[in-house]
């Protein structure tokens, strides 16, 4: 009696068939997935990753609330043409405190993983309000209504509690301070030096979008002048194993 | 209950599989499909060892073939970057008016600053240069720092009012109403007056008093005619050609909370290689000087 004899007790009894294909699946899905966990390169070890600051997690939550992934990608593949527009291709480290990652499925715009730092504060404001001022061809819709919707972040503290419960590495401190902290870095009139000794000396202390007050637009575009701008280049020598 | 096998003379065998009295053919695979399936499996087992596939305890097998696609992207860079390498190199040593005058040079740069600016620079200057509100036409022959070769090339690279570059080019209007350097009526009447030296003032009686106020408050930077200070960014106002625009509400927010842009310094991002040839491709968009 050969093997593919015994497969009719399987074909034959459909609680069986499921518990085995089940067991199938299951070998295919450990394959695949458990190496990562402990695969020494999955995620490079790289120079300067920090969590989000309470100002940029709350535009972070308006990204995401506004659905910008679903016509912005941040993930800059490693190809000539994307790194020649975009800048360095993406490290899986830069996304290791993004809970759900952004990395999108598709551009209608283009993508966003180094857009930090390349155009000016007023360029986002203008541009939020209305893109086709300044990008007569762009499609966006007009998010104008950002700048009008004024955030005290009561509840940036609960967000990053959760995200420390995730992995996120956010001391007590951090959480306790969530406040102030998102209050400190829209204003560069206050005293931000807790902020900058919590997360780094180069976080953007600024009137983002250079209207009194706190808004929405004042936190995305803090996200969006922080976006691929962390890891140190300059000390990151790729490894090609990967 | 087990009914008579439906067999007739000639068919092939059955594989004795019989599901309520039907019967299965035991026809064998064609053989080209057979063989097919055969060769994949050989291409699979080749395919894994030369490129990186198994994970194993810490690191995933690398394949005998040594490709990456971090190795491919670099290389393919690195190709690029070497068969450039001789023109950037001549780009970089060229005088900057001397870059036009060489037909090959001239070009490269053009085509490549091209390139560079539809990547770094439409975003605020619009995909044809023709600018926005707030952003500078590059198409027309009115110049806020200069439009020289030396002028647009400084401007690339250091940029205008960041913090990225201490040779930035700096200037700031102040804020004449927000800062009550002057009262409402006087901002009025020189709003007035600017709006005269294109020929449309809205309210011709107060000219004449918004001429002694610009001249206190404003020649400075922007010349006693109007005609601005290119070397403090300060706009020709006589020429009809507007950033903000030149009705009188814009001015008149204009001149009460003033306004400026900036622009980043782009000798941290670009090669001066690319400097150079984008300040050509700006050069010969029409207002070059």
């Amino acid at each position: 009696m050969s093997i593919l004899d015994k497969h009719k007790i399987l074909e034959t009894n459909a609680t069986l068939l499921l518990i085995f294909s089940f067991l199938v699946v299951t070998i295919g899905g450990l394959v695949q997935i458990a190496p990562l966990f402990y695969l020494e390169n999955t995620i490079e070890k790289v120079e300067g990753m920090r969590p989000y600051t309470p100002l940029e997690m709350a535009g972070r939550e308006v990204y995401i609330r506004e659905g910008c992934y679903v016509c912005h990608s941040q993930m800059i593949r490693p190809m000539r043409d994307e790194v020649e527009r975009y800048g360095h291709y993406s490290l899986a480290a830069e996304s290791m405190y993004d809970r759900p990652f952004q990395w999108g499925s598709k551009r209608t715009g283009p993508d966003l993983a180094r857009v930090g730092g390349r155009y000016s504060d007023e360029w986002h404001a203008d541009h939020l309000r209305d893109p086709q001022a300044v990008v007569p061809e762009s499609v966006m819709p007009k998010y104008g209504f950002l700048e009008e919707k004024m955030i005290d972040g009561k509840y940036i503290g609960d967000i990053m509690a959760t995200n420390a419960l995730l992995g996120t590495p956010y001391t007590d401190e951090m959480i306790d301070a969530a406040q102030a902290d998102f209050r400190a870095q829209a204003d560069p009139d206050s005293d931000y030096d807790g902020l900058l000794e919590r997360y780094g000396e180069d976080i953007n202390v600024r009137n983002f979008d250079g209207n009194p007050g706190i808004s929405e637009a004042d936190a995305l575009i803090a996200y969006l002048q922080m976006l691929g701008t962390l890891v140190d280049f300059s000390t990151f020598t790729p490894d090609a194993s990967r | 209950m087990s009914k008579k096998s439906q067999k007739f003379e000639g068919d092939p065998n059955t594989t004795g599989h019989e599901w309520d009295g039907i019967e299965e053919f035991d026809n064998p695979m064609p053989r080209w499909w057979l063989w097919t399936f055969y060769a994949t499996i050989i291409w699979g087992v080749l395919y894994t060892i030369a490129y990186p596939a198994w994970p194993l305890v810490n690191s995933a097998t690398a394949g005998i073939l040594g490709w990456s696609t971090r190795g491919d992207v670099a290389a393919e860079i690195a190709a690029v970057e070497e068969a450039n390498a001789p023109i950037n190199a001549k780009l970089e040593a060229a005088e900057l008016t001397a870059i036009a005058e060489d037909p090959e040079l001239g070009s490269y740069a053009v085509s490549a600053g091209s390139a560079v600016f539809k990547t770094w620079c439409a975003q605020c200057h619009g995909s044809g240069a023709a600018g926005a509100k707030g952003y500078p036409n590059l198409l027309d022959d009115d110049w806020l720092w200069g439009g020289s070769m030396e002028d647009i090339h400084a401007t690339v690279t250091h940029g205008i009012r960041n913090e990225d570059s201490d040779e930035a080019r700096y200037s700031e209007m102040p804020a004449f109403g927000r800062d009550e350097l002057l009262e409402k009526e006087e901002i009025s009447q020189v709003v007035n007056y600017v709006m005269s030296l294109s020929g449309e003032a809205q309210d011709a009686s107060k000219v004449e008093a918004g001429a002694v106020v610009f001249a206190d408050n404003c020649s400075s930077c922007h010349a006693e005619d109007g005609t601005g200070d290119r070397s403090q960014g300060a706009p020709n106002l006589a020429d009809a050609i507007w950033l903000y625009g030149g009705d009188y509400e814009t001015l008149t927010e204009t001149v009460s909370n003033s306004r400026y842009g900036v622009m980043p310094a782009w000798n941290t991002r670009l090669t001066e290689a690319e400097i150079r040839a984008v300040s050509s491709y700006v050069h010969q968009l029409g207002g070059g000087e």
